[in-house]
């Protein structure tokens, strides 16, 4: 079997997948993949399963080699990333040959993905690969390990995908939660119109954000009784400040509950920059519902949106390992693109 | 909305949308017994109707939480459809789920492995030797499992355990730890940063994701704490099966 040798990996490296629906009731949160639109970004890249594994990067650094022909994707948070020394780009699909060595070094944070042709064929716990550290289920990868790659039978390669605009913080819809009416209006509405930052206390269960000036906090919040969490929901702790939950939350949790954000915006909040603005703006459960939708359908259309990437020759220094002649698309593209 | 709309509530129980594809469905917003065992068998019956659309059904204390499929139903849809549900019996009035069990657990208290143990005791306005005592002194029902993989929430404590959580967070308690504030405990499955107070420790894993049944415990089921040293808790640990924990059948 194919696989992936990891020569240097730094804190923060999973492997990820949509994560393990259906065991809410016993305490366990889904997980998966920080900015689960990564992993569709790079299935369309690929043009495969966005349910297969990738490999996770929170904001670190790594290396591996392939042992043989590998189809990558790099999505996610843009990363240094390189092939045997020679610059590789970002929102991007490539061809890997064999014994090649992939460098990625973190830019600016946030979450980044390298997704292989075929997927990783990691352990299934559970029913998924998704590693989930809160509970235990797998761990952090280390240098040194090895990674089985399953059966691909695309050749997607040298393709490139404009990602939804996400790395620069700004507005976040959420819904009221069933605890939002235990906040007096007021600070209802303070909330709304308060610019927060992105605090650099963050990881895969929850994000923190910082607020100058007074907090949110709720006398009684100490007190209220623990109730059923979702990914999203905005948790305001003792000190005042909002903690957003992510992926790997806990399922319930008794600290009182402002606001939840659209899952369709949660990747605009697990990829901005720390330091980056932020602001929530409440919508109605009926139009959360329509924009989660549109979301649904804009993402089953990325397909349709990658394209060749277009490169001078003189820089291809591998041009003989490229697909010039059968190419990976229908042959239609020229047509589609005109009407 | 602005989180305004839902502010005269109705009365119990009341249905309200969480998140953009759920819905919470609660019994009470204090736990009561009523409220628990109501949050339960409705969620049994919910799983047994399978309406269309739901993905995914759960408990916490004293509400049931649903899950949908956006793209096939939505909040009003599903609302409507558990209406009849909700009107077919009175819910507050079910029955504890079958198939309970009651678990002997070993706990220590002593300050080296619970290193919260006299400040929440003297909260509750006890010595600590009261403290264990009262603790230990009947079985206490797993009300619902969450937070973390296997993670029950005990309760009820008598009132004097009636105390809030910290302001700030414990930064780490253990696997097996025992925490407590307003008259629950949980026993934590995982190592984790908590709200709540560290006052006692077992060596129980309640999550093993490697085992065909990986959860140990069910809500429903029941837990009495034996006292033991943490040097006799560090020998179970080392010997014994489940943390030294053994069941019965109770239901």
């Amino acid at each position: 079997m194919e696989s992936i040798l990891l020569h240097r990996a730094g804190p923060g490296v999973t492997v990820q997948d949509t994560g393990r629906p259906g065991f809410l009731a016993q305490g366990l949160s889904r997980g998966g993949a920080a900015d689960r639109l990564a992993l569709e970004e790079g299935a369309a890249l690929l043009g495969q399963d966005p349910g297969l594994a990738a490999i996770e990067i929170a904001g670190s650094f790594l290396s591996l080699e392939v042992s043989a022909n590998t189809y990558i994707a790099l999505t996610g948070a843009p990363m240094r990333a390189s092939q045997d020394g020679a610059e590789l780009r970002w929102h991007a699909s490539h061809l890997l040959p064999a014994g090649a060595r992939l460098d990625l070094t973190s830019l600016a944070g946030g979450y980044s993905y390298v997704h292989v042709g075929g997927g990783l064929a990691a352990e299934v716990i559970l029913g998924a690969r998704a590693v989930h550290l809160a509970s235990g289920l797998g761990a952090m990868l280390n240098a040194g390990a090895r990674l089985p790659v399953g059966p691909y039978a695309g050749r997607q390669s040298g393709m490139i995908l404009t990602p939804l605009d996400r790395f620069d913080g700004g507005l976040l819809r959420v819904v009221a939660t069933p605890q939002t009416h235990l906040f007096p209006r007021s600070e209802i509405e303070r909330f709304g119109c308060t610019t927060f930052r992105k605090d650099a206390r963050g990881n895969r269960m929850g994000q923190r954000l910082i607020v100058d000036g007074a907090g949110f906090g709720l006398e009684m919040g100490l007190s209220i009784l623990s109730e059923t969490i979702v990914p999203g929901d905005i948790q305001i702790t003792g000190d005042g400040a909002p903690f957003v939950l992510l992926s790997e939350c806990q399922t319930t949790g008794g600290y009182p509950r402002i606001g939840t954000v659209l899952p369709c915006d949660l990747p605009r909040l697990v990829q901005a920059k720390v330091g980056a603005d932020l602001q929530f703006r409440f919508v109605t459960h009926e139009d959360a519902l329509a924009f989660e939708r549109a979301e649904a359908v804009r993402r089953a259309g990325l397909r349709k949106e990658i394209r060749p990437m277009i490169r001078d020759p003189r820089d291809m220094h591998d041009l003989l390992s490229y697909q010039l002649v059968s190419g990976v698309t229908s042959g239609d593209d020229l047509e589609r693109e005109m009407t | 909305m602005n989180g305004a709309e839902n502010r005269d509530m109705p009365a119990f129980p009341r249905v309200s949308p969480l998140g953009v594809d759920g819905l919470l469905v609660s019994f009470g917003d204090q736990l009561s017994e009523a409220a628990n065992r109501a949050a339960l068998a409705f969620r049994a019956a919910l799983d047994s109707e399978s309406l269309a659309g739901i993905e995914e059904t759960s408990t916490s204390l004293t509400s049931a939480y649903l899950r949908f499929d956006l793209a096939r139903t939505d909040h009003a849809q599903l609302r409507a459809a558990l209406a009849p549900l909700l009107a077919s019996r009175d819910w507050f009035q079910a029955g504890l789920p079958h198939g309970r069990r009651l678990w002997h657990v070993p706990a220590a208290f002593d300050m080296t492995v619970a290193p919260q143990f006299e400040e929440a005791a003297a909260l509750a306005g006890l010595t600590p030797a009261a403290a264990v005592e009262m603790i230990c002194a009947a079985p206490l029902r797993v009300q619902t499992i969450g937070f973390a993989p296997g993670q029950p929430y005990l309760g009820e404590l008598p009132k004097d355990w009636d105390i809030p959580r910290q302001k700030g967070l414990t930064p780490h308690v253990p696997e097996g730890a025992l925490v407590v504030a307003i008259r629950q405990m949980v026993l934590f499955s995982v190592a984790t940063p908590t709200g709540w107070r560290h006052i006692g420790q077992t060596a129980l894993r309640l999550f093993k994701p490697d085992r065909a049944d990986p959860f140990l415990l069910r809500p429903g089921d029941e837990v009495l704490f034996q006292p033991v040293s943490s040097d006799a808790l560090e020998k179970i640990r080392a010997t014994a099966k489940d943390g030294g924990a053994v069941a019965e059948r109770v239901g």
